[in-house]
């Protein structure tokens, strides 16, 4: 039994899938929050499924890009699930988890982008073939330096739709997409590693300020 | 082979601390400590002068799981071995006590414990039963570090703990940074301030804050280290103009009496007006020579008996957490749901969240 779940934009995700299919799947009601609402979406739909942690064989998280504080949720409690557990825990990006239902979304017919919100008026921003294959990215940038004509898939269509003119589904990513990808060995698998693609705001201070 | 812990008593708790720079890892079993693995990114913000958010943020993320590994190798348990799980939920930076939180959730649905979210200052308080036994009730704590400057009575650590005091501006340890960078030593500044001052003589006789009369009528247990920091800089910079060498150890060793000359005064009187005769002092600046050595001389003059852990027990970890985590499972208190938030501005007297 495949736990993903992916923390890197404003909602949490969660599935479960069983080698088969999806066998539920969950998303959080509010915005951000995302400490407070991934484990007990994690514990809520175990019971549901009517299962117990020693089911789970495998687990898989969306390494962003996004948001940084969000996405180390998804990352450590990967991480340390996989410890305590005893399984391995594998890292996809989360563009490319959009990317697999947008291609079926537009039935595998042609090239498109997943942008997503990276706040400070810039995006995320990956390229993609017509069955979902990732060609470029995924970078950080303005909109208007990656304006496209191409269909766009996440969140940042809808932001920008001066830049992003064809907007499609889906909005956010989905953690059954995500459990398929993984499952159906779809998409490239990584270690559960952030992509932070942006380096700390921080500032080597001057010498001290003069008081008198 | 048995391991040592199979053979004490008590609940097995691991505590896990990530409020600022150290991510820190503890074993408890009842007040015996098993392990108290740390990992620090503190060399990663010293050119910033300071701990920068997110560089910490990410420095946890990394340090997590090795630190957890490494606590459970040196105590010689199984994570399977825990009782319960017990974590920093605040306060400290927002993004820094996140990880530590989502981290402990993730252990206490991996092994289907319960989970604690506890309060930095509680920990700082619970982590010297470890080393001097049960806390004597009531006993008063001050705590002084980078992050907080605080005069608490605590009745009961795992019920509730009352401010009697705090800074009203820069925490001690802050104002021991500052000082350092003014002289010209690196950061963090308090080891380094403590080791130039006992090469120097206290020559400068540099301003106690909130001490005045009128001061201590509205703030009588609070404590302001602005106004000296701002007297070590002038008289620096006076010095500086006049073409005179600066006494880097006389100026660290004047800063450094006048910081616990104001702590331990407070402090004292404090215990007399609560008739209080246990003084407990944790944090980092708990770790300073000077603090230590002044206040066991000036509590033994007033019938005070002082307790402070060793120097590793009074910075930031995962010990004292786990410390507090073990005392609230012995005393049957309640668990946190798996909601719980990691809150940077825990109030003081809430112990669990
Ligand atoms: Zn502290």
């Amino acid at each position: 039994m495949l736990l993903a779940f992916d923390t890197a934009t404003p909602f949490v995700t969660v599935a479960l899938h069983d080698g088969e299919d999806v066998v539920a799947e969950r998303r959080s009601e509010q915005r951000m929050k995302h400490g407070e609402q991934l484990a007990p979406l994690i514990d809520g739909l175990l019971r549901e499924a009517g299962l117990v942690r020693q089911d789970l064989t495998a687990l898989a998280v969306g390494t962003g890009p996004g948001p940084f504080t969000g996405l180390r949720v998804g990352l450590v409690t990967a991480r340390t699930l996989a410890l305590v557990l005893d399984i391995p825990a594998y890292g996809v990006c989360t563009l490319d988890a959009i990317a697999l239902e947008a291609a079926e979304g537009l039935g595998h017919s042609t090239d498109f982008v997943v942008a997503t919100d990276a706040r400070r008026k810039e995006v995320y921003l990956a390229a993609y073939d017509e069955q979902g294959a990732r060609l470029s990215g995924p970078v950080v940038d303005r909109p208007a330096a990656v304006a496209t004509e191409l269909p766009v898939a996440g969140e940042g269509a809808r932001l920008y739709p001066e830049q992003f003119s064809r907007p499609v589904a889906p909005e956010l990513p989905s953690a059954g997409w995500l459990a398929r990808a993984v499952a159906e060995e779809r998409v490239e698998l990584t270690d559960p590693e952030p992509r932070y693609l942006r380096r700390p705001d921080a500032s080597v201070p001057a010498a001290p300020k003069k008081v008198s | 082979m048995r391991s040592q812990s199979g053979t004490t008593q008590g609940p097995l708790v691991l505590g896990i601390e990530t409020s600022c720079d150290e991510t820190g890892v503890g074993l408890v079993r009842g007040t015996t400590l098993l392990a108290d693995a740390i990992a620090s990114s503190v060399d990663e913000h010293a050119r910033f002068g300071g701990v920068v958010p997110e560089v910490a943020s990410r420095a946890h993320l990394e340090a997590m799981v090795p630190t957890i590994e490494r606590a459970c190798e040196t105590a010689e348990v199984r994570l399977d071995d825990v009782d319960a799980i017990a974590v920093t939920s605040g306060p400290g930076l927002a993004g820094a006590l996140l990880v530590g939180v989502a981290a402990a959730k993730a252990l206490a649905i991996g092994l289907g414990k319960p989970i604690y979210g506890v309060n930095h200052l509680a920990a700082h308080v619970a982590v010297d039963q470890l080393e001097h036994g049960p806390l004597p009730e009531p006993c008063l704590a001050l705590l002084v570090s980078g992050g907080h400057s605080s005069l608490l009575e605590v009745a009961d650590v795992t019920v509730g703990v009352q401010p009697l005091g705090a800074t009203i501006d820069d925490a001690a340890g802050e104002a021991f940074d500052k000082v350092a960078r003014l002289l010209g030593l690196p950061f963090p500044g308090g080891p380094h301030i403590d080791r130039q001052a006992r090469e120097g003589q206290v020559t400068i006789d540099f301003p106690r804050g909130l001490t005045s009369r009128r001061d201590l009528e509205r703030h009588r247990f609070d404590f302001s280290f602005s106004g000296l920091k701002t007297a070590v800089a002038r008289w620096v910079e006076a010095r500086q103009a006049s073409g005179e060498p600066v006494p880097v150890a006389d100026v660290a060793a004047s800063f450094q009496e006048a910081v616990c000359d104001v702590l331990v005064r407070k402090a004292l009187d404090a215990a007399a007006e609560r008739g209080i005769e246990d003084l407990l002092i944790g944090g980092g600046v708990a770790a300073n020579s000077r603090l230590r050595a002044m206040a066991v001389e000036r509590a033994g003059a007033r019938g005070v008996r002082v307790r402070v852990p060793r120097p590793g027990l009074c910075t930031d970890n995962g010990a004292m957490v786990a410390a507090l985590g073990a005392e609230l499972v012995a005393r049957g208190r309640q668990p946190s749901a798996l909601d719980l938030p990691a809150d940077s501005s825990m109030p003081i007297t809430t112990v669990v969240a």
